[in-house]
């Protein structure tokens, strides 16, 4: 079942193309990785998914319906975007900044009730953070902040899933386990997962499939044993690749150099 | 699951519950407190002084079914009535719309250092209330009630500039925004001047008014003042959850389904109708705005939902404890009270900065 779909979708800013023609599916239930060097365009990608930005030509599809036609609380109900855990009101507490993803089922006007806090409670559980419920988010980790965002994102119910480099700025263990997370979310709720990725090795262990972009393209979109080859990545970043298999998981393994 | 949720809703669940959906009762006692001390007191002072229990009494006194049987001068009903309590009320008035106006503004540009003052809002609104009083200097109720529209009307226009000008990309920096007030600001006072010293005598008095000297005097302009302000800090009092899903910033605000762009155009709105009838009434009366939502800031937190409303009793009670300040400073002369809180302000905004570099952030 397709969920999220690109079709020939060009985006960028004004009337500058930054990503040509894309056509790509994220089916329910499997995490779809992009990947692609600086300013290639991944966020870019991502803020068109989310609807923020328009697409210039083409069409972004969510359940079939184009996501340019949707109220934004429409699109907030279907489409979740964890984004980078760098500019968090930093004097809210953590069930705050969760209960603000009931905000597209919520009037302007509106408390949110007793269902919304079950809700974002469950969200909380769900990622592991319910222990910090009024913890101030200056006072929590950044592996704590991106799980946070996360559970925020779960509180809006939504069957897709955006999330921007969400483990830019953690240390190895935590890497792992908010990707872990990620692709049970995907297995277990059943979501249609995008996520923007610069470390190919995690993209290699955790995504079921992979978008390598280039020049304004997709260059390449398959299963990571496809796409994460000497030929393709030598040819993208410019260095000399090599890829082995990782010796537990029997996944790709890159390496530069 | 079912017995894990009813499991995690402890205590310590529902407290935090509480603080996210609303909080306790105890600040609404005490900025509300301040406010009605400070109601009293300024009514109370004055060459003829009125001790506060009288005050009370004779208040109370007004209301339907409570005879409390008058024990004071007859002099005093004509002093409290006709000139203390409406001269008060217009203080407490003013103070609340600088308060939650500056609470609202600064939410609207997640930038704690947006008030009317700064970002030139109060020199645009008095650039409106000048031409609309040179055209004729309000006597009646109607001439009040239109004032501020015209101040409105320049204050919407010079916080639509002053916006524009201080946006760089998707944000509005601290420094940008500051800039582009200062100098719209300056622009519009300017203007300011140059018609008031082209008119005539009368308008001369509008130089007093500009400083804040409350030279306005009985029931009528806080008759005519108060719809403005009810209508606009009601507006901002409501919206203070879309409020604090902005302060994620306007992409994160969006993405979490808040039609961004409209809930500003409505604050900016609410907000510049407020801080022009304030400046109508109180001619432009600086740092309120922008002390006010910080103190209520550090003492009870940052949910707007909370917040404005607490920021506009606590306005309230500052201007009138400046008001009654300015009139016991150089008694009997009263000063303008622009200047006594522009006195107490400016360190205040020093220790800000201060305070700032300290921890890091505003």
């Amino acid at each position: 079942m397709a969920v999220l779909k690109f079709e020939g979708a060009t985006v960028g800013y004004g009337s500058k193309a930054v990503l040509r023609d894309v056509s790509l599916t994220v089916n329910a239930g499997e995490v779809v990785a992009v990947v692609g060097p600086n300013g290639v365009g991944k966020s870019t990608l991502v803020r068109a998914a989310s609807g923020v930005l328009a697409p210039l030509e083409g069409q972004i599809l969510v359940d079939g319906q184009d996501i340019q036609g949707l109220t934004p609380a429409q699109r907030a109900r279907a489409i979740a975007v964890v984004p980078q855990a760098t500019s968090l009101p930093g004097a809210f507490t953590a069930l705050q900044v969760v209960l603000a993803g009931r905000t597209p089922y919520l009037g302007w006007l509106e408390r949110e009730g007793p269902a919304d806090l079950e809700i974002a409670l469950r969200a909380m559980q769900r990622t592991a953070i319910r222990d910090f419920i009024d913890r101030r988010v200056d006072e929590m980790s950044g592996g704590e902040q991106q799980r946070l965002l996360i559970a925020r994102a779960l509180a809006q119910q939504a069957t897709v899933l955006l999330l921007d480099e969400p483990t830019a700025h953690l240390d190895l263990r935590h890497q792992d386990a908010v990707l872990e997370l990620v692709r049970q979310l995907a297995l277990e709720g059943g979501l249609a997962v995008m996520i923007t990725l610069h470390d190919l090795n995690l993209v290699a262990r955790f995504a079921d499939r992979v978008a390598l972009l280039s020049h304004g393209r997709v260059r390449k979109l398959g299963l990571p044993a496809e796409v994460l080859t000497p030929d393709e990545l030598q040819a993208v970043y410019g260095v000399r690749i090599h890829v082995m298999t990782h010796p537990i998981h029997g996944t790709p393994l890159v390496l530069s150099g | 699951m079912e017995e894990q949720t009813s499991a995690i809703l402890s205590l310590a669940v529902r407290r935090a519950a509480r603080g996210a959906r609303g909080g306790t009762l105890a600040p609404w006692g005490w900025a509300g407190g301040a406010l009605l001390i400070g109601l009293v007191l300024s009514a109370a002072m004055g060459p003829v002084p009125i001790p506060p229990l009288t005050v009370v009494k004779m208040i109370l006194d007004r209301l339907p079914g409570l005879a409390l049987g008058a024990d004071w001068p007859a002099t005093f009903q004509t002093i409290l009535f006709q000139i203390r309590l409406p001269h008060a009320f217009l203080i407490a008035l003013t103070g609340m719309a600088l308060g939650g106006s500056g609470a609202a503004y600064q939410g609207l540009f997640r930038n704690p250092l947006a008030d009317p003052y700064i970002i030139g809002v109060a020199s645009g609104a008095g650039l409106g209330a000048v031409i609309a009083m040179a055209v004729r200097w309000p006597t009646t109720l109607l001439g009040m009630a239109a004032v501020p529209l015209a101040a409105f009307v320049g204050a919407v226009i010079t916080v639509s500039v002053v916006y524009a000008l201080a946006r760089v990309g998707r944000t509005t920096p601290v420094t940008h925004l500051i800039l582009a007030g200062v100098a719209v600001g300056t622009f519009t006072s300017a203007l300011t001047s140059l018609i008031m010293l082209l008119s005539n005598q009368e308008l001369r008095r509008a130089i007093v008014w500009l400083l804040g000297g409350f030279s306005l005097g009985g029931w009528k302009p806080v008759v005519a003042a108060f719809p403005y302000l009810a209508l606009g800090l009601g507006a901002l009092t409501m919206l203070g959850r879309p409020l604090n899903v902005l302060q994620f910033g306007d992409e994160q605000a969006q993405q979490l389904g808040l039609h961004v762009e409209r809930l500003k155009l409505i604050v900016v709105v609410a907000a510049s109708l407020v801080a022009a009838t304030a400046v109508s009434f109180a001619g432009i009366i600086g740092f309120v705005g922008l002390i006010v939502p910080h103190l209520a800031r550090i003492l009870w937190g940052i949910d707007y939902r909370r917040l404005i409303p607490l920021a506009t009793l606590l306005g309230g009670a500052m201007l009138l404890a400046a008001d009654i300040l300015a009139r016991i400073i150089l008694a009997p002369r009263q000063l303008p009270v622009g200047i006594v809180t522009a006195v107490f302000g400016a360190p205040f905004f020093l220790w800000l900065l201060r305070r700032a570099k300290q921890v890091g952030g505003w």
